[in-house]
């Protein structure tokens, strides 16, 4: 079959799926839209060949003497975001971008808006911030009708896995996975299963886990053999949050707790754990740039969307909106995913996107958390599930760690 | 000169009521005419004091008592939902929802909605119960098209409208003024009819930490004494080259950055680190065995105590340094021995310095952040990392305003018990 067949097949089926759910405002519509294309992109990225460079379908407007300030994750992240975003928009349209760094959230977002000085233009947060920030009026309304249609002719809305759009402040860029991954030089007969991670007696040493019980949670669950779909329904009840900490205490002792995203593959370099969760990108970037003997395990992954907000009353919320319009391209968006292994949120990306930057052997689509190989075991981090229970849970998961 | 010196001595049989005394060349009376003349330079005095005036009120004294207000004051729910609070502070939290309660909800629901302020209230209510916040936003948006009765409409819409425990959330929600904060700040639940009740044991955390937070200042004070007290004697007491050197010992560390001097004992503590191999170097310990000396309580008290160090040797030098030797000499030639004359006369006299260290040392650790947040681990975290976790992370402004305001009440309740035991005035800081 031939490749361009093949994605619009994929286009097709994905726009079906986003159409049969066109006013669909609950989020159980959207997570399930959101199910269905992915199913779609995975195949359309699992198959894809050499890269077909077509024109990005977005032309540049002067913006010299502008600036904007660009605020995401940091480390290898922000370097794939700097590769495929900063410098083509830097080059295409004169203006200047500030990049920053933070560790999610919406405190300092918040902080200034209420100051009425806010200084972070356009900011890279976690689906269930993006809602909360729309709700709260912390971000910017955004008329999705102005994003640029994708390179292969699709307009913006069929173009995007369906579905995703629905957030009426952000724009989708990247499917992410919180994944674990060990050092194989280490440990010839690594871990298979999120079991493995919490069964220190079969595979001892220290554990890093990212410091909130997002991700923790549902993995501590799923390891004690809830299943993916299930995961949700017995959070739910105040004995399966009891179950899930119950399970986290059983490595409490050996566990290092991580904030930054850059922090656990130095943690696994530097032997201070011997497996720790970890964004699936860090972890490819340590491999693929640097070489590290690192390895994935994808069993039990818990995936979710990055988003672009702009903050309400942004300084350069003009030229930020250019550089969002820019950095969701179909062309940049693929560029992105060449340099760190996230999934990019347009379907025409999916065929551009071919190996990593500088190494043509490192095929991208089998590494990125979508791809059917690495999809058997996932759960999409429910979104509308952490906003309603984040401050009662992470009340709960801080009086856990302090006792 | 003060203003007395120049009043002379009442003439005998002169009228003594001041008025007449002595008069000025334009027939004015001294006093008053001295009196303006002070008033300009007194004048011109607090003129120059008073940016730093302004200053302090504008960027301290101001944020300290609109900090304490958030603490007991949040009118997010009774600004957004005007119609529905007076009527939910109203309701006695016991009865069932009534439906007026319901007309002024639905009301209140469409009209956030519109002004897009639904989220704010929902996160609002959220805090008090688990869920809710979806509730809003869901009823939020089928609220325009709900007729009465509202009750069923409400209860349609979403079955949790029937559970009491929602209104009573409200309720709480609704009240501007609440010791809810306080509570939250000491495990306790303030509940819609007024009651105060214990946390349930698995969410008890700050009393705790409360608690934590002194014995951790107590411990880094007392190590810092007797670490210190020693570097102080031999400061002021070696001849002026050695000494000199002592203090550019102390002071280097004291001069840099709090970052750089935390992330180095990162370096030196951590189990792939200077100490761990040096101990598996001279097997103290094997290489699997390395100490766990960071990311916990041990790595919280070693850096700190390294970090305020500097804070105790000074005051206690500056006091040493003012003994006279022949204190001790005199001591020892009525037969004193070395320890009695170093205890019974050395040692009283630099209790000024000790309590100005300690009390340093103690209020500067009870607040300290950046070294346990970088090196504390799990167990190694204070309460200001939790007053900075509710700021930066959960957002729940009110909570770390309740917290801080505990601990603004602990620091003034210490020096108040250090003046009545030591004396403030006692205390030299160099």
């Amino acid at each position: 079959m031939n490749l361009k067949t093949l994605v619009c097949a994929a286009s097709v089926f994905a726009m079906s799926a986003g159409m049969a759910h066109a006013d669909a405002h609950s989020n159980a519509d959207l997570k399930k839209a959101l199910m269905d294309a992915r199913a779609a992109i995975s195949k359309a990225l699992e198959s894809m060949g050499g890269g077909m460079m077509e024109k990005a379908s977005y032309d540049f407007p002067k913006l010299d003497g502008k600036q904007v300030t660009v605020v995401s994750w940091g480390g290898a992240y922000t370097k794939s975001q700097v590769e495929a975003y900063h410098k083509p928009f830097i080059a295409g349209t004169g203006a200047k971008i500030v990049s920053e760094d933070y560790n999610g959230g919406l405190a300092e977002i918040k902080a200034q808006v209420e100051a009425g000085n806010v200084t972070w233009d356009i900011v890279d947060v976690e689906l269930s911030d993006a809602v909360r920030a729309c709700d709260e009026g912390l971000a910017e309304e955004l008329d999705m009708s102005d994003l640029p249609a994708g390179a292969d002719g699709t307009p913006a809305a069929d173009d995007f896995i369906a579905g995703t759009l629905d957030v009426p402040c952000a724009v989708p860029t990247i499917v992410w996975s919180t994944i674990f991954a060990y050092d194989s030089e280490k440990m010839s007969d690594g871990p298979k299963t999120i079991a493995d991670f919490f069964d220190t007696k079969a595979f001892p040493g220290k554990r890093g886990l990212r410091k909130s019980p997002k991700a923790n949670l549902e993995m501590a669950l799923m390891a004690d053999g809830v299943a993916a779909d299930e995961v949700y329904d017995v959070l739910s009840e105040d004995d399966g949050v009891d179950r899930a900490f119950a399970k986290l205490d059983s490595i409490k002792d050996d566990v290092v707790w991580w904030e930054a995203g850059a922090q656990p593959p130095q943690l696994l370099a530097d032997g201070e754990v011997a497996m720790t969760t970890a964004y699936n990108g860090r972890i490819f970037n340590a491999v693929a740039a640097e070489d590290k003997p690192f390895e994935i395990v994808w069993d039990g992954q818990v995936w979710d969307l990055d988003l672009w907000i702009i903050p309400k009353g942004a300084k350069n919320a003009e030229a930020a909106k250019e550089f969002l319009k820019f950095s969701t391209s179909t062309q940049a968006l693929a560029d992105q995913a060449s340099w760190i292994s996230y999934g990019p949120t347009r379907k025409s990306s999916s065929p551009l996107v071919a190996s990593y930057d500088g190494k043509p052997d490192l095929k991208m689509g089998p590494q990125m958390p979508t791809a059917p190989e690495n999809f058997k075991n996932a759960l999409q981090n429910d979104f509308e599930f952490w906003a309603d229970n984040q401050d009662e849970l992470n009340e709960r998961f801080n009086a856990w760690l302090a006792n | 000169m003060t203003e007395a010196s120049y009043h002379t001595a009442p003439i005998p049989g002169a009228p003594t009521d001041g008025q007449s005394a002595l008069l000025a060349s334009d027939g004015t009376p001294l006093k008053t005419k001295l009196r303006e003349s002070m008033r300009v330079s007194r004048m011109r005095a607090f003129g120059l004091v008073l940016p730093l005036l302004l200053f302090i009120l504008a960027s301290f004294i101001i944020p300290i008592i609109m900090l304490l207000w958030t603490g007991v004051y949040n009118a997010t729910y009774a600004v957004n939902m005007p119609a529905s609070a007076p009527i939910m502070q109203a309701w006695d939290g016991e009865s069932q929802p009534t439906e007026a309660m319901a007309e002024a909800m639905v009301l209140d629901l469409v009209e956030a909605r519109k002004a897009k302020t639904i989220g704010k209230v929902a996160s609002r209510v959220n805090r008090e119960l688990s869920g809710t916040r979806s509730l809003f936003t869901k009823s939020a948006r089928r609220a325009a098209k709900m007729e009465a009765p509202f009750l069923a409409a409400l209860e349609k819409a979403d079955k949790d409208w029937a559970d009491i425990e929602t209104w009573r959330a409200i309720k709480i929600a609704a009240t501007s003024l609440t010791p809810a904060y306080y509570a939250a700040a000491v495990d306790a639940k303030y509940t819609a009819t007024g009651d105060f009740e214990m946390q349930g044991e698995e969410r008890q955390i700050h009393v705790k930490l409360f608690w934590k937070t002194i014995w951790v200042s107590g411990v880094v004070m007392l190590a810092c004494l007797f670490l210190g007290y020693p570097v102080a004697y031999l400061m002021s007491h070696l001849p002026a080259k050695t000494s000199n050197l002592l203090m550019i010992l102390v002071l280097l560390p004291f001069w840099t950055s709090l970052l750089v001097r935390t992330t180095a004992w990162i370096a030196m503590l951590q189990s792939q680190g200077v100490l761990n191999d040096i101990f598996v170097w001279i097997g103290i310990t094997s290489d699997e065995q390395r100490f766990s000396l960071i990311y916990n309580l041990t790595g919280t008290l070693i850096a700190m105590t390294h970090i305020l160090l500097p804070f105790m040797i000074l005051p206690i030098y500056s006091v040493m340094r003012a003994i006279p030797p022949s204190h001790v000499r005199a001591a020892k030639s009525l037969g004193a021995t070395n320890w009695t004359s170093f205890w019974r006369v050395y040692f009283p006299a630099t209790i000024p310095g000790i309590g100005a260290g300690g009390l340093l040392v103690f209020i500067l650790s009870i607040g300290y952040y950046i070294t346990p947040a970088l090196v504390g681990g799990q167990d190694g975290q204070l309460i200001s990392n939790f007053i900075a976790y509710h700021m930066q992370k959960s957002l729940n402004w009110s909570l770390a305003a309740a917290l801080g305001g505990i601990l603004l009440a602990i620091v003034l309740i210490l020096y108040w018990l250090y003046d009545r035991v030591v004396g403030i005035d006692n205390m030299k800081l160099g």
